[in-house]
């Protein structure tokens, strides 16, 4: 199919990326963080694809290969952490979290 | 509009839409599976940028794997949400977000790419090409990642374990 | 470009209405299957005026009606939403699978050559994949929308066991990549109609009067993988000896108890078009697919010198017939392993998964690995 302009891609991810900074923001349940963090992480990997294909270069889509395992990674040990801090506060409100002891 | 341009605009509208359902909807389960379902849009879009081999990965691993360790961990913790969000910082951080947005978007477009894209092969995404480039160029970056992974396993058991 | 989409189009529906119908129509194989092996008659009421026509009335009438006439319920405090779309979810993988598997070489009509496979993707084995792991969410959406503890406790069982033997699915695969040397479903069932003898390098060639006129098939070049790969695909699907998630007898139906009427019916067609899946992957992959041996795109040539010419029509109706045959073939398979063992216990479902079928899986590999270089 015929290709759009590079732009329209950047936009898109740019748009994605801002509305998961707004869920890091806002919400006030530590998993929905967290899922706001995979969005901002999936629309770079967004832009990367779009300037691996523009390009014509395939290291764009090596760093998101990279940036897809960092992110199980993360996802993993974050919600390792969700788990063992809902177990001394039983909440997972960020906001309750903000003395580093208690 | 021809065909490509409608397909795009559609699925962007569905992504922009997937995207804000994952940020403000009450339950948590529902957000997890608005997430997977601008997980698999996003995938959709990587196979029309020519990357099927990603496109295929990111269901696999992200949608297939990651989400699901996000819906155990939920079902686990299931929890009745007090407030969904800070009421008081939704203002700031909706003009913040219009901000970042905006700086981004300018800065991204600002960039010198060549107007038509380059040419791709047929083979330009598939599992050939991407296997030559990681392990002829980026093969210490691959061998760093599966040591990453097996740190990020033992981490999770240690930290989720009970008692000691 | 129209021309090309009805093409498509026209592959898309031979498809499903090939894989819904046997779905159906193993419904009904199943119980009269298990009353064979049980010793007794099994589904006879159905019929009409007398006539049960092979128990089609039972598949293509009784059946439906029955599932699609009782009450939908959503439990009280269950998850609406969710709870009507965990069918679906669980039902779009098993279906969606049939997109990459072959049923045939090409098809030549006038000018235009038809490969017989719904979708040409260069990465068919891993699509396949990422399906079958979409697959978890209806078994975990499904418990969860429920809102019952003995559905949450199938559903979570279900989804461990499901993402376990995804590992040991995957692994049991490579060893089967490596030899025919592509991911492309289409290139592994072409790649299987050589001779062995073709395929030994000059230290084996003396094997060759004892093992060289088999078909290049991927049981005889990887047998262990084939075993794997079967047990993870049973354990996928979730069928006896793996159904602990249904548990008949100790959950009472497991993740799908509050589920009535058209809504259990996908969940229902999802499973027997599991198993279809499961039986088509592993023609493909391990029996040749499509594959007659010694059938070439124009006849028969046999390892003994002799041939015989066939039309292009006759070749690629003996491929389809073929193809057919083999999946009905490991339908049966499954239906017979389902009433011939018993249920495994949790624990050693998981033992199983990750204690011995992934190390072997890997040795697998290494093996196989090895065995290639060698022979070069």
């Amino acid at each position: 199919m015929g290709t759009l302009p590079l732009n329209y891609y950047l936009i898109l991810s740019a748009i994605v990326f801002s509305i998961g900074v707004t869920g890091v923001l806002v919400r006030r349940n530590l998993i929905v963080v967290l899922m706001s963090i995979e969005l901002m992480l999936n629309a770079v990997n967004l832009t990367f694809i779009a300037f691996s294909r523009f390009l014509g270069s395939m290291e764009g889509q090596v760093a998101v290969f990279f940036v897809m395992a960092v992110a199980a990674a993360e996802a993993v040990i974050g919600l390792a952490i969700v788990i063992s801090v809902f177990r001394h506060r039983q909440s997972l409100d960020p906001q309750e979290m903000q003395l580093l002891k208690w | 509009m021809d065909l490509p341009t409608l397909i795009f605009f559609t699925l962007a509208a569905l992504l922009i839409g997937a995207s804000l359902l994952v940020v403000f909807l009450r339950s948590v389960v529902h957000s997890a599976m608005a997430l997977v379902a601008a997980l698999l849009i996003i995938a959709v879009f990587f196979v029309i940028l020519q990357a099927p081999m990603l496109g295929v990965l990111q269901v696999l691993v992200y949608a297939g794997a990651i989400m699901v360790l996000f819906l155990f961990v939920i079902m686990f913790l299931n929890l009745t949400a007090t407030e969904p969000w800070r009421v008081a910082w939704l203002s700031f951080a909706g003009v913040s977000a219009l901000l970042l947005g905006g700086v981004l978007a300018a800065m991204l477009t600002e960039t010198e790419t060549p107007a038509d894209p380059v040419a791709a092969t047929e083979l330009f995404g598939s599992p050939e090409m991407l296997a030559r480039s990681l392990f002829n160029d980026f093969v210490l970056p691959f061998e760093v990642a599966s040591v990453l992974l097996l740190v990020a396993i033992v981490g999770a058991v240690v930290l989720a374990k009970r008692g000691s | 470009m129209i021309v090309d989409f009805a093409i498509i189009a026209a592959k898309a529906f031979l498809v499903l209405f090939m894989v819904l119908n046997l779905a159906g129509i193993l419904g009904w194989i199943e119980r009269k299957g298990s009353a064979l092996i049980q010793d007794r008659i099994g589904a006879n009421r159905a019929s009409i005026f007398g006539f049960a026509g092979l128990g089609l009335v039972n598949t293509l009438i009784a059946d439906p009606l029955k599932f699609l006439t009782k009450e939908d319920f959503v439990p009280p405090a269950g998850d609406k939403f969710l709870h009507t779309l965990a069918p679906c979810l669980a039902l779009f993988p098993a279906l969606v699978i049939f997109a990459v598997i072959p049923f045939g070489d090409v098809l030549i009509i006038g000018d235009r050559v038809i490969n017989l496979q719904v979708a040409n993707l260069n990465v068919g084995i891993l699509y396949v994949f990422a399906m079958a792991s979409l697959g978890v969410y209806g078994v975990v959406i499904g418990a969860w929308a429920s809102n019952n503890k003995f559905s949450l406790l199938g559903g979570v069982r279900g989804s461990a066991q499901m993402i376990s033997y995804e590992v040991a699915m995957g692994l049991s695969v490579i060893g089967v990549l490596m030899v025919y040397g592509t991911l492309d479903l289409q290139e592994i069932a072409r790649g299987q109609g050589t001779l062995v003898r073709d395929l030994l390098p000059q230290w084996l060639l003396f094997l060759g009067p004892i093992v060289g006129w088999l078909p290049a098939w991927g049981v005889f070049l990887q047998p262990l993988a084939f075993l794997l790969f079967f047990t993870a695909a049973v354990a996928e699907t979730k069928r006896i000896p793996f159904d602990l998630p249904e548990g008949e007898s100790e959950l009472v139906a497991g993740y799908h108890v509050e589920y009535s009427g058209g809504k259990f019916l996908m969940f229902f067609a999802a499973e027997f078009a599991e198993i279809v899946t499961a039986a088509a992957l592993v023609t493909t992959l391990f029996f040749g697919g499509w594959q007659v041996p010694y059938l070439m795109r124009d006849g028969f040539y046999f390892p003994w010198g002799g041939q015989w010419l066939l039309p292009h029509l006759a070749v690629v109706g003996l491929q389809v017939g073929a193809f057919t045959l083999k999946v009905l073939f490991f339908c049966w398979v499954q239906i017979l392993l389902r009433w011939s063992v018993p249920r495994f216990r949790y624990d050693q479902v998981m033992r199983l998964g990750w204690k011995m079928l992934l190390p072997l899986a890997l040795a697998n590999v290494v093996i196989t690995a090895i065995i290639i270089v060698v022979a070069q």
